[in-house]
Formats: C-alpha cells, sequence, structure tokens
C-alpha cells in the first residue's frame, strides 16, 4: 500500500504545479486566507495521519506540540509584545521552536508507548488540555490569557513574512517537504517497521527490533511535523494565545484529518482545505452561530458516507470500475 | 553460523498453569525435531527461548551466554530467529517490504537476492500483500524473514501446519538445505513425517517435560512409541 505508483508522482507533480501557479490566478485572501492556512493547518493534521496511518496511533496531543513550537519562537521572537528578555534572531527562534516539539513529541511518545486506542485517546487529550490550561496560568513565559502578539515572523526576499505570496509560497514549500519526506519515510526500513508493529507488535521485536524506541521515534517525527506547522501558524496569526492550542482547536485539526481521511497522507491537507472552506463561508451561507452544526453535519455525512474519509469515498468511486492493488503476480493458490 | 543452544529445566507458568516443567535440551551443529502431542508446550518453549513470555525457573544459553530476561528483541540479536506458528505476516507490508524490513542489519550468506533465488515463487508475488499469498507461499516469505536476520539458530514452529503435500516436500528440502549450511535447527513439528526427514534425532515432549530423545529411524519403526507419545498410528 506505501508504495507509490507512477500516475501517483505524476498526479502529485501536478497537483504542485497547480498549487505553485496560484499566486497568479487567486486573490491575496484566497492565497494566504484560503491556501496558506489550509496548508499550515493540513501540516499540523499531516502529523495526526502519519501516526495514524503508519503506526496505528491516534494523538490527541499534536496540537499541544504545535502550541509548544508556536510559543516557543513566540518567547525568543525579537519582535514580541510583550517584549521578551530572551528575544534572539527569528532564523534561531525557527529551528529551536522545531526541536522543542521535536522532544516535546518524544516525551509524549514515551508516555503513550505503553497505551494504546482509548487510553492513548485519553492522555493525550490530557496532555493537551493540561498544557493549554498551563500557557493560560502562566504569566511569565506564557503572558496568561492574552498570550503573546505581534510574532510576524522573518523578512524574507526584503518582503515581510505576512506578504502573501511569501507566507503561501513558504507554507507550500514546507507542506510539501513535509508530505515527502513522510512518504519516504514510510518506505525506509523504520517506516517499514513501524507498520510492522502497528499490523504485530510482539513479531517485530521477534524480529530483533525495539518496539518502544521506534514508538517514541514516530511521535518524535510527528513532533517534528506538527512543531513546523505550529511555527507557520503562530507567524500567520501573528501571535498565539492559549485559546489557539486548547480543546477546540485540537478537536479541529482531528476533524481535518478524520475527514480527508487517515489512510494517506494526502488526506490530512484535503480534510483541511475542506474544514477551512466550510470555516470560513458557513458564515455567509448559514447563520454565523449555526457555523458548528453546519461542520458538525458535513462531518457526519463524510464519515456515515465513508468511514475512511473524503479519501476512501475517492478512491471506492475510481475502484468502482476496475479491481486495483489485489492479484497482479497471479492468483494464490 | 551455528552456535550451542542450551536450555536447563527450564519453568513457565501462565498464573496457576503449569506449562513447562523442566525442560532439557541441547542443539548443537545437528539439527533437532521436538515432536509431541498438542497442547504439550512446544510453542511455550520456543515463546520462552526468545523471551516472549517470562520463564518461572531455568536457564537458556548460547554459546554460554545467558538469554533469559533479555526480551525478544535482544534475544533476535543475538542470533535466533523464529517462525512462528501460523506464520504472522504482516497485512500491510508487501512480500519485498517483509525482506526489506530485515535485510541489510546483519552480514551474512543471506540476502533478499538470494531468498528470490532460492525461492522464485517470492519474487513474481514480491508486490503482493503478505495476507494474499498462499498458505506455501507465506511460509517460504516467513522463513525467509528468519533466514535473513542471518540467525546461529533458527527455531521453526509447526511450519508444515495446513500445507499441500507437495509444498511439504519442498519444505523438507528447504529445511535440510539451510541446516546442511551449518545453520542450528530446532524444529518443532507434529507432522512425523516432516520431523523424521529433518533431523536424526527427535526429542518428545509429553506435558511440559522432555519424554525422551531417540533416533528419527527407531520413533519411525516404533509404532508403539508413536501411538503412546504422539497418539498417530502412522505418519502420515
Amino acid at each position: 500500500m506505501s508504495l507509490m505508483s507512477r500516475s501517483h508522482w505524476t498526479l502529485t507533480a501536478l497537483v504542485l504545479a497547480i498549487l505553485v501557479s496560484m499566486p497568479l490566478l487567486l486573490p491575496d485572501f484566497w492565497l494566504s486566507g484560503i491556501l496558506g492556512r489550509s496548508l499550515i493547518y493540513g501540516i499540523v493534521a499531516l502529523s495526526i495521519t502519519f501516526l495514524a496511518s503508519y503506526g496505528g496511533f491516534i494523538s490527541l496531543a499534536q496540537t499541544m506540540l504545535a502550541g509548544i513550537a508556536g510559543y516557543t519562537v513566540a518567547i525568543l521572537a525579537p519582535t514580541a509584545i510583550p517584549a521578551s528578555q530572551s528575544a534572539v534572531s527569528y532564523w534561531l527562534a525557527m529551528p529551536l521552536a522545531v526541536l522543542a516539539a521535536t522532544l516535546a513529541g518524544a516525551v509524549v511518545g514515551l508516555i503513550a508507548i505503553r497505551t494504546r486506542d482509548i487510553y492513548l485517546l485519553m492522555i493525550t487529550l490530557a496532555l493537551a488540555v493540561g498544557f493549554s490550561l498551563f500557557a493560560q496560568s502562566n504569566i511569565d513565559w506564557f503572558n496568561g490569557y492574552e498570550g503573546i502578539r505581534n510574532v510576524v515572523g522573518p523578512e524574507l526576499f526584503g518582503q515581510p513574512f505576512r506578504a502573501h505570496t511569501v507566507f503561501y509560497y513558504v507554507s507550500l514549500t514546507l507542506a510539501a517537504l513535509l508530505y515527502l519526506m513522510v512518504l519516504y519515510v514510510v518506505r525506509t526500513p523504520f517506516g517499514l517497521v513501524l507498520q510492522g508493529i502497528r499490523d504485530n507488535p510482539r513479531r517485530v521485536a521477534a524480529l530483533g527490533f525495539d518496539v518502544a524506541v521506534h514508538r517514541i521515534a514516530a511521535f518524535a517525527m510527528a513532533g517534528f511535523i506538527a512543531g513546523c506547522g505550529g511555527v507557520l501558524i503562530t507567524f500567520y496569526n501573528i501571535g498565539i494565545t492559549p485559546g489557539s492550542i486548547g480543546m477546540t482547536a485540537t478537536v479541529n485539526v482531528l476533524v481535518m484529518s478524520v475527514i480527508g481521511g487517515l489512510g494517506h497522507p494526502v488526506g490530512a491537507f484535503i480534510g483541511a482545505v475542506i474544514f477551512t472552506l466550510i470555516d470560513t463561508f458557513a458564515a455567509t451561507i448559514y447563520d454565523r452561530d449555526r457555523f458548528n452544526t453546519l461542520i458538525g453535519l458535513v462531518f457526519l455525512g463524510i464519515v456515515v458516507a465513508s468511514p475512511d474519509g473524503v479519501l476512501g469515498l475517492g478512491k471506492r468511486l475510481a475502484g468502482r470500475g476496475k479491481r486495483k492493488d489485489a492479484g497482479d503476480g497471479g492468483t494464490p493458490h | 553460523m551455528g552456535g550451542r543452544l542450551e536450555i536447563d529445566d527450564l519453568h513457565v507458568n501462565f498464573g496457576q498453569a503449569v506449562i513447562l516443567q523442566g525442560v532439557t535440551l541441547s542443539l548443537d551443529r545437528a539439527p533437532l525435531s521436538l515432536v509431541g502431542r498438542n497442547g504439550m508446550g512446544k510453542s511455550t518453549l520456543c515463546h520462552a527461548i526468545m523471551g516472549m513470555v517470562a520463564a518461572k525457573k531455568g536457564s537458556v544459553t548460547l554459546d554460554g551466554r545467558p538469554l533469559l530476561g533479555l526480551g525478544p528483541s535482544r534475544v533476535a540479536r543475538g542470533g535466533i530467529a523464529l517462525v512462528p506458528q501460523g506464520r504472522r505476516m504482516f497485512p500491510s507490508l508487501s512480500v519485498h517490504e517483509h525482506l526489506l524490513l530485515v535485510a541489510g542489519r546483519t552480514r551474512g550468506a543471506w540476502t533478499v537476492e538470494r531468498v528470490y533465488e532460492t525461492f522464485p515463487r517470492l519474487a513474481e508475488r514480491r508486490r503482493n500483500g503478505g495476507n494474499q499469498l498462499s498458505g506455501g507461499e507465506q511460509q517460504m516469505l516467513a522463513i525467509s524473514r528468519a533466514l535473513l536476520m542471518n540467525p546461529r539458530i533458527v527455531i521453526m514452529d509447526e511450519p508444515s501446519e495446513g500445507l499441500a503435500p507437495v509444498i511439504v516436500d519442498h519444505l523438507i528440502e528447504t529445511l535440510r538445505a539451510i541446516a546442511a549450511e551449518g545453520m542450528g535447527v530446532l524444529l518443532v513439528e507434529q507432522n512425523m513425517r516432516v520431523a523424521t526427514s529433518v533431523s536424526d534425532q527427535v526429542a518428545i515432549m509429553v506435558t511440559g517435560r522432555i519424554a525422551t530423545t531417540m533416533p528419527a529411524r527407531d520413533l519411525e519403526a516404533d509404532r508403539d512409541a508413536q501411538r503412546r507419545y504422539l497418539g498417530v498410528s502412522h505418519g502420515h
């Protein structure tokens, strides 16, 4: 399942080419407000999908990990309000932020290695809510309820990070790189071991692999991905607040992953686009107060119609005519 | 390659149930078959050697190095590979991915190329999923997966189970070839024909103990012993 066929690569290149040419076609609002925003939240959703698809873990801690990166870059940001005692250049703050998320991811993995399924869900949810509450109550570092403002990001090519095209291209590049990284990693022995662990951890151990170490590494990698998303989200929102990493944000990113489909990394971005479109336009086609009703109904509709998300729906429609995957090397006897 | 596996007075309990009560067995250059009826503790012995179940008492050593308590991953890296009963493929990995998973971690006689040469059928099915294979193909893949670890000792838990007779013949040839190269083979079997074709010595397990070890030729000739220990009137 993890082998990408030539047609997949062609499709990937085509989609990338279309996305690269978007600044020529779309107004600025669409570029950063819809596509850019989908990409950066899609990155965090990608970290959920990676763990779910190849490791068999549903982690609710990924938004928290994005938040750890976001708060790190905000605390270290030279432009931050309130001004920080420990301000450094953005070029140093960004890698430190991603590093912090990676390490935090490993810690989540360390806590999570002995649990699975509903228990993992509960533990990661508790971590996420706990961190959000901690950020809200801590004034010295996190500036409490108000959070940290004016985290504008570095200048690129003489333009502010906030410039629509700059933000869009940086998000697109990073999203594409992380997406390809996931596709690459799952084909390496590390990725194969991970999938083996999902299928049968005892068997993988008997083949000489340390299951715990691989699980922790998978969570660290997911933390790295979420951290990259978290830095971009903080720049996009020009700051970070406890509310932006709380329960609602956690559920939103999970919803993106699920409606897109947990079966393949691309589902994270498909889900993020759908979510962002509904989030943005629900108010105009429907009463703003009923926005959550609408997204709830869409979520329900997709999950009922296709338990494996939009991705599964597409696959089922495409596969109606021809049988895929099975039996291209003779029939089993 | 090869090594001396010594099992001494090994006891394993599952809760109150006593499964192994003092197994003593040693394996050296020559392959050894272990036979016995269902529920006598054969698979538990395999799992105990691998560290997949905890032993209550006793010792397992490979070339004098104690293995008990190391845990399955370190026992495996120490040079013991298990081909588990029921094959246990990974449903989401293809044949080729199964091999890549273990290949390249050890140096030795077995490589992915050699596996494909030895089992051309696997090369044909390299892109098929582990669960899309026939029983015989799965067994070849399970054995290949173990061989690619280039172990000193390979333990096979009922490899002939559920296989067609013609595939069983191929299996016997394969196991003899592996043993002839010097890899230690501990073969757990219920199929008398496989057990006696692969090794000259056969150990018989009865209620968690090795009741006796006898030459395969004698066991083949002794219908009475077969009936007593194995509940079969003849090899099938």
